[in-house]
């Protein structure tokens, strides 16, 4: 009836899991507490649950990704903490474990979890979550191409996220690394749940990011506002563009690698095993195929956030625009022809490997371009250090560390020396930072474009110094440590003379967490104070792309009329011509798509299937695949229905809207357009 | 006023009356938006076909056969030429669909719908059996690394096939309610590329598989 799952999957007796179930108990109980206390369960539903609004989705996309990256830093501090508990034969054992904390077992799943959560379920939802967001308004447009799509591409992500979390209760998660390493992942050396979890997880997930690809590409190039010609795209769209087109071409060979994966797992077929014809190389190309490119997805995103943060507080255009785009554009183009570059080491010989060092280091030109541009628009500029600029600045230092010591890597002979150490970890997540700077300073940047308010800037800086400097802190010790030569996912470290590293490590892992409580304290007081915080249309003054032009945060609607695109940087275009006051004239009626439960419904029963399959509960998963086709089917046979808001209540919203933040009435917030049709807004 | 390729190099100046505001809220084209990210799908679908055929050849290798039943023993050219022919009445017939969508033929193109989707049933019906004689005869997919593949690039292109199948029957309701509406129109046109394209798709496994395995 129920598979494999029986009680006894559930790891009650480990205080290190127990801790976390009692944790997210806890807090599962204040959300569900106050939603029935405030009897928001119908607002949930209605206004955010069932929504095919972009910029709705593209904020709950948001929240999925904050809070597995939340999780994601959890694991990070246990693998640390383990480490610098267990090095040396005389470190201590705790709870079970011969030395540290952890047991290897588990061990080896915390660190498969964070690799899968960080790349997978925190950076790719967060960045998506701008994409949605901010692409619709860059160039313009109304809504995405497809906005049913859009909300179901979106809880697919979230369905991949949830079936994550549940494995930490239920059952075990993947102890094969985010690669999956084959053959350690086939059945006879992974014979538990764990790999069917991390497998499912990641295809269910990559689904979605396909479909999200596919909207915001069409998007890109169909909704466009008249006059936004290709060239007057900010860079944020371009990079969405890149970013989408390899998400759209590199996430199908994932679902390959992964589906031949599930069939040896499932059937007892032979693609990767060792015995029988298998070929284990195999999977190890697939997975890179998508693995590098997915590098530059999340990069990319993260590059053209920093390009619209650097113009906006140096006030000046951006430098090299022509330039940037070429550069976004060739190094998606090169992503494709690097993956090699991750197994050097497995005998390919020298042409193979000649080849694929000279496609990576060429990856520098284009990078390089990027760092020197964003160098050049800050000289001679009006440089304003809030704390977006901050950010932004500190993802340029860190792009250069994680670039250069990348062309280190990309040579064979030191990558024969650094294979598997800590200095390729520390490498790759100097990268991934320039991701979460940017990203951090991307949320302050747009904050008040989504919420209507800003940030405080004050403790906005101390989150940013902080972390800052525990990730130099960090990572410092982990290149000195991989160049000393430490192997990465060690559960135990033998070698006692690493201790004194690993210790600093451990301090700069600290100093995180107190960014972390910085953040938090960030967030409760910017919601304290927001009513003196009010953000007009453009809150920082300087800000140049088409977003900035209508109100924050912005209506369900977007532009009242489409606006008509003079200049690349038409925000500031107009600001500089004095026409940034000028307000349209004539409101003609707007047609809106209206809500739908059914992405929500298909996204139910996915999670059902995923969870029926990692189980082998064949009659659920049966039954939720039928019922999936059975909803589309009939979605199909009903006509889709939209809603009109007339141009006099198009009028009246942007009349209180323009009267200032101050005197903003409470319902022009997301949702206004809902109440009107509701019948509230007279 | 013809200037080329405008590099957005120069913002222009604003003239006494500058342009801000669209004149209307112009609809878009839903047609071919609807058309574009139908065929960003299949360039999506088109990797997970790229992929399974790299697959294929990495484990077409003679140690990949594991001393079980090689390419030679399980693709029969002949009878993959008869399943080609087959397919592609089929593919001929949804063409005809669209022929008559054109004209405005409602009855005729469901005639049509029809023969390509029965047509489409027997191509499936002789890929079972097929796949059946191939099982029987000591060729299940857990043999060998390469009959996993062989099973699979077939098996994924078949049911790429009966969601096809699936989708006409869907169309044939459709068009039997609505008639040409608009979104049965969208509808008939991206089918039509799926259909196309799964017939292209057996272009490719009839030469690799079928025809290369014969050699």
């Amino acid at each position: 009836m129920f598979g494999r799952l029986t009680l006894s999957q559930v790891p009650y007796d480990n205080l290190v899991v127990g801790t976390a179930f009692i944790f997210a108990a806890v807090l599962g109980l204040v959300i569900v507490g106050s939603l029935t206390y405030y009897r928001k369960w119908g607002w949930l539903y209605t206004e955010w649950l069932t929504t095919i609004d972009h910029k709705r989705i593209g904020i709950m996309y948001g929240i999925v990704g904050t809070v597995m990256l939340f999780r994601g830093f959890v694991d990070a501090i246990m693998m640390r903490t383990q480490q610098v508990m267990a090095a040396g034969p005389l470190s201590h054992g705790y709870l079970g474990a011969e030395h540290g904390y952890l047991p290897p077992y588990h061990y080896d799943q915390i660190y498969g979890s964070h690799g899968t959560i960080m790349l997978i379920f925190a950076a790719t939802p967060i960045l998506a979550g701008f994409m949605n967001y901010l692409v619709p308004l860059q160039i313009g447009a109304r809504d995405m191409a497809f906005p049913y799509l859009n909300a179901l591409a979106f809880w697919m992500t979230a369905v991949g996220a949830a079936l994550t979390m549940v494995s930490l209760f239920v059952g075990d998660f993947s102890h094969a690394g985010w690669v999956g390493l084959a053959p350690l992942t086939e059945l006879p050396y992974s014979p538990d749940v764990g790999v069917d979890y991390w497998s499912w997880a990641l295809q269910i997930g990559s689904i979605g990011t396909t479909i999200g690809a596919v909207n915001i590409i069409a998007t890109i190039i169909k909704m466009r506002a008249p006059g936004m010609t290709w060239m007057r795209m900010s860079l944020f769209t371009w990079t969405s563009l890149t970013t989408n087109v390899i998400g759209l071409t590199a996430f199908p060979v994932l679902g390959v690698a992964i589906g031949l994966l599930s069939l040896d797992r499932y059937l007892g077929t032979h693609f990767y095993t060792t015995g029988l014809g298998g070929n284990f190389m195999l999977y190890t190309n697939l997975f890179w195929i998508w693995g590098h490119p997915e590098v530059y997805f999340i990069i990319l995103p993260s590059w053209g956030m920093m390009s619209e943060i650097i113009p906006t507080f140096s006030e000046k255009k951006l430098f090299g625009y022509p330039v940037m785009v070429a550069a976004t554009m060739s190094i998606g183009c090169i992503s494709w022809t690097v993956w090699l570059h991750h197994f050097f080491t497995m005998g390919a010989g020298p042409v193979v490997n000649a080849f694929y060092s000279i496609a990576t280091m060429l990856v520098a030109i284009p990078t390089g371009v990027k760092v020197f541009d964003w160098a050049l628009t800050m000289v001679r500029g009006r440089l304003t250090f809030t704390t977006p600029m901050l950010w932004a600045v500190s993802a340029i230092f860190m792009q250069i560390i994680g670039g250069w010591t990348g062309m280190m890597l990309a040579i064979p002979a030191i990558n024969y020396m650094t294979h598997n150490s800590v200095f390729v970890i520390a490498h790759f997540h100097c990268v991934v930072m320039v991701t979460v700077f940017a990203s951090i300073g991307g949320a302050t940047f747009w904050f008040p474009k989504m919420f209507g308010f800003t940030l405080d800037e004050r403790s906005g800086k101390w989150v940013f110094w902080l972390l800052v400097g525990g990730s130099f802190i960090v990572f410092t010790a982990m290149f000195m440590l991989g160049l000393t030569g430490m192997p990465r996912r060690l559960a135990y470290v033998p070698y006692a003379t690493w201790w004194p590293l690993l210790a600093i490590e451990e301090i700069g892992i600290f100093v995180d967490i107190a960014a972390l409580a910085a953040f938090i304290w960030q967030i409760t007081v910017s919601i304290r104070d927001r009513n003196s915080n009010l953000a007009g249309r453009d809150p920082w003054g300087t800000a140049r792309s088409l977003e900035w032009l209508t109100h924050s945060p912005v209506p369900d609607y977007n532009f009242a009329v489409i606006p008509h695109i003079n200049a690349r940087d038409e925000a500031a275009w107009r600001r500089e011509h004095h026409l940034d006051h000028i307000m349209p004239t004539e409101y003609s009626d707007i047609e809106m798509p209206v809500n739908t439960p059914v992405p929500m419904f298909i996204g139910a029963c996915t999670a059902a299937f995923g969870f029926a399959m990692i189980w082998r509960i064949w009659w659920l998963a049966i039954a939720s695949l039928v019922t999936i086709f059975v909803i589309v089917i009939f979605r199909s046979f009903g006509g889709t229905t939209g809603t009109t808001i007339p141009g006099s209540e198009v009028r009246r919203m942007e009349r209180l809207a323009a009267r200032g933040p101050e005197r903003r009435p409470d319902r022009l917030v997301p949702g206004a357009v809902t109440a009107f049709n509701a019948g509230a807004a007279e | 006023m013809s200037k080329g390729m405008d590099w957005g190099l120069h913002d222009p100046l604003p003239g006494d009356k500058p342009i801000l505001w669209a004149e209307s809220d112009h609809e878009h084209d839903m047609m071919s938006t609807r058309m574009l990210g139908f065929w960003l799908y299949m360039l999506s679908d088109s990797l997970v076909f790229a992929a399974l055929f790299t697959a294929y050849e990495v484990l077409s290798f003679p140690m990949s056969f594991a001393g079980g039943p090689t390419p030679r023993d399980v693709a029969s050219p002949l009878y993959g030429y008869a399943e080609t022919i087959v397919l592609f009445t089929s593919v001929l017939a949804y063409g005809m669909v669209m022929v008559n969508l054109k004209a405005e033929r409602v009855r005729p193109a469901m005639l049509w719908l029809s023969l390509s989707l029965v047509v489409g049933l027997a191509f499936i019906g002789m890929e079972v059996h097929e796949l059946q004689g191939i099982a029987a005869a000591g060729g299940p997919p857990q043999r060998s690394g390469f009959l996993s593949i062989f099973w699979a690039v077939v098996v994924v292109h078949g049911i790429h096939l009966a969601i096809g199948l699936l989708w006409m029957v869907v169309m044939f309701f459709q068009i039997a309610r609505d008639g040409f509406t608009l979104m049965v129109t969208y509808r008939l046109a991206n089918l039509k590329v799926y259909w196309l394209y799964q017939g292209l798709i057996w272009t490719f496994v009839y030469t690799f598989v079928y025809l290369r395995g014969s050699i």
